[in-house]
């Protein structure tokens, strides 16, 4: 599984990365929606986790960019504002069930990725 | 239709609503990192049950990482605490200084989500106003919001504070974006006039040409300047 992780918080989005590796899951990470579509020139990704409050590109938006290049790509969105409207939005988009409220436990990650990629497996 | 102090409360509800969700998001990231980085800790102990030693340096660095975000979450609460305490008094004396640093920090992530940085000036010495702190926080805010949909190519505002004998300037500067009529208009920055500024006996002007919009307030609130 390739995975693509976008959030402006550093610190979380790098460390989630190293904790998906020791996973066995490889994870590419970046800070803005405009590096993850410069990324997605030169790397595919089967599945990618959006903040959805990150600089000038929203992760609704980033989503829409990132399927119109790569349409078999999965997407779950997570965030740390969790508004009525960002629900309704993302829940239009990819299903409540991958609309995830920061902070979000490695295990319920890696499941909701599972089921997003609809892959049968045991999650670490 | 609704009497125009119910329009002011109901504003004023959906500011207080704003800053309180802005703030809970920034706590949420900061519980997220701390989330992660005591996870990786304990990723760490399991890999040495297995037989992976644990290296003591990515340990302390991992323990300074939670420190730090300790910090950044005492910081985040404290100006909870400040703005929620803004509500205690109608009327009182405040360090304007203060009031816009606070300001400024709450609006810091909108900022960052529109590209935006927030550049403040203030005098070296406190600025003391008797105002009403919280519609004036309000209307700050909203000052902010503006702005920062009107900033230039540099995507920087500026703000500078003048203290005078009766009152102080706050002036918001670098809006090229005011002369563009498409983005920004006029009316939408007089339109910031009604309600609040009325309440705070304040007055706003705007300059296209310089790219600025300034914000005049009197000193004392209870003490109109006679002509």
């Amino acid at each position: 599984m390739r995975v693509l992780l976008v959030d402006d918080e550093k610190e979380l989005v790098s460390t989630l990365a190293e904790r998906l590796e020791i996973r066995g899951i490889n994870a590419d990470w970046v800070l803005s929606g405009e590096e993850a579509l410069a990324l997605t020139e030169k790397k595919s990704y089967d599945l990618a986790v959006l903040d959805i409050k990150i600089p000038r590109i929203s992760g609704i938006k980033l989503k829409k960019k990132l399927q119109e290049k790569n349409p078999n790509m999965k997407f779950i969105f997570m965030t740390g504002h969790a508004s009525e409207n960002d629900f309704k939005a993302c829940s239009i988009e990819m299903g409540p069930e991958f609309y995830l409220v920061k902070p979000v436990g490695i295990k319920t990650l890696i499941k909701k990725m599972n089921e997003a990629l609809k892959i049968q497996g045991s999650v670490l | 239709m609704k009497a125009e102090s119910d329009i002011m409360s109901e504003s004023l509800l959906q500011f207080f609503g704003n800053v309180t969700a802005s703030i809970s998001h920034e706590i949420n990231n900061v519980l997220a990192i701390i989330n992660e980085n005591a996870g990786l800790l304990e990723d760490f102990i399991l890999m040495e049950d297995k037989g992976i030693p644990i290296n003591r340096e990515r340990l302390k660095t991992l323990a300074g990482k939670i420190t730090t975000q300790i910090k950044r979450a005492d910081n985040v609460v404290r100006n909870m605490n400040k703005f929620a305490h803004s509500v205690d008094e109608s009327i009182k004396r405040i360090d304007l200084c203060d009031l816009l640093k606070l300001m400024v920090t709450i609006s810091n992530r909108s900022a960052s989500m529109r590209g935006v940085s927030i550049e403040l000036n203030t005098p070296e010495n406190p600025v003391f106003i008797t105002t009403n702190e919280f519609f004036l926080e309000n209307y700050l805010w909203s000052c902010l919001d503006f702005t920062m949909d009107a900033v230039d190519e540099n995507k920087s505002v500026v703000i500078n504070t003048e203290d005078s004998e009766n009152c102080v300037i706050i002036r918001f500067s670098r809006l090229k974006g005011l002369k563009d009529t498409s983005k920004t208009t006029v009316s939408q920055v007089t339109r910031l006039q009604d309600g609040l500024l009325g309440a705070l006996k304040g007055r706003l002007t705007t300059d296209t040409e310089s790219g600025e919009i300034i914000l005049i307030l009197l000193k004392d609130i209870n003490r109109p300047i006679t002509q």
